[in-house]
């Protein structure tokens, strides 16, 4: 289980467009690292985002060992109705993340 | 004996400094790849579009490992004009495509913020693929004053 955190605005209106933050703990380990004992450190990074809103797929990602560690995404979405915001990731060893937050719409 | 002892020391100095620098030239200094087939990759082949891409980094970057970044795409984002997909590449990135992000009518304005990874001064370019297999780019030069670090132990 990962940690990551995502914020909405407090409220949001129906039609407009708001933004939506997203902040994953993860090292982000390119792979090209090597620790204290000359030794290379395995690549592990979060591949795959997506974010849905009411069951709705509303923005997705594949990133790569150039995003930096604990990425951080935000991208606009407009709604036309109340629902939860869930965010889904996965690294490249199959760990999984979520977390999610009610949308207060107006 | 004492002159000895000095070449001899001056020559162990020899054999172990040089493979130490030549390593780690070779791993600090990451050449500009051409990344002419990965964007003819991610278009398909179609030639895109100059301008409408606006990327918003700093000139200069004082820490490659984690550089803000924002891309604003000058498009409607309607169901049947919108944009599909932003593309991120730096091209002196040992894995150039850094990140791809999916967006669609429901994002309202095409625009994504976020922090990358840039192993050096470069030119970061930024396609954006619209709805109708069309093409944006645009490219913007960042200097870098340290890299995002490929062989450091921390």
């Amino acid at each position: 289980m990962m940690l990551g955190r995502v914020q909405v605005p407090t409220t949001v209106r129906k039609g407009e467009p708001f933004e939506v933050r997203i902040l994953v703990q993860h090292p982000m380990e390119t792979g090209y690292r090597r620790d204290l004992n000359g030794q290379a450190i395995p690549m592990n990074v979060v591949d795959k985002l997506a974010c849905r809103i009411g069951g709705r797929e509303v923005f997705s990602a594949e990133l790569g060992s150039g995003m930096a560690a604990n990425p951080y995404i935000a991208f606009y979405v407009v709604v036309d109705g109340p629902g939860t915001v869930e965010v889904e990731w996965s690294d490249d060893r199959g760990e999984r993340g979520t977390v999610s937050t009610p949308l207060n719409v107006t | 004996m004492a002159g000895d002892a000095q070449v001899r020391r001056r020559a162990f100095l020899a054999i172990t400094a040089l493979p130490l620098a030549a390593r780690a030239q070779s791993q600090r200094f990451q050449p500009a790849q051409d990344v002419a087939p990965l964007l003819q990759k991610l278009t398909g082949g179609v030639a895109p579009e100059r301008g409408g891409v606006e990327i918003e980094l700093p000139q200069i970057a004082e820490n490659g490992n984690s550089v803000p970044m924002r891309v604003k795409v000058a498009n409607p984002m309607t169901p049947q004009d919108h944009v599909s997909a932003i593309h991120i590449v730096a091209e002196r990135n040992p894995r150039p495509l850094v990140a791809t992000f999916h967006l669609g009518p429901q994002s309202g304005r095409a625009e994504i913020a976020t922090r990358v990874r840039l192993a050096g001064t470069q030119k970061v370019t930024v396609i954006a693929a619209l709805s109708g297999n069309r093409f944006r780019m645009a490219q913007v030069d960042v200097l870098v004053t340290s890299a995002a670090c490929l062989d450091e132990s921390m």
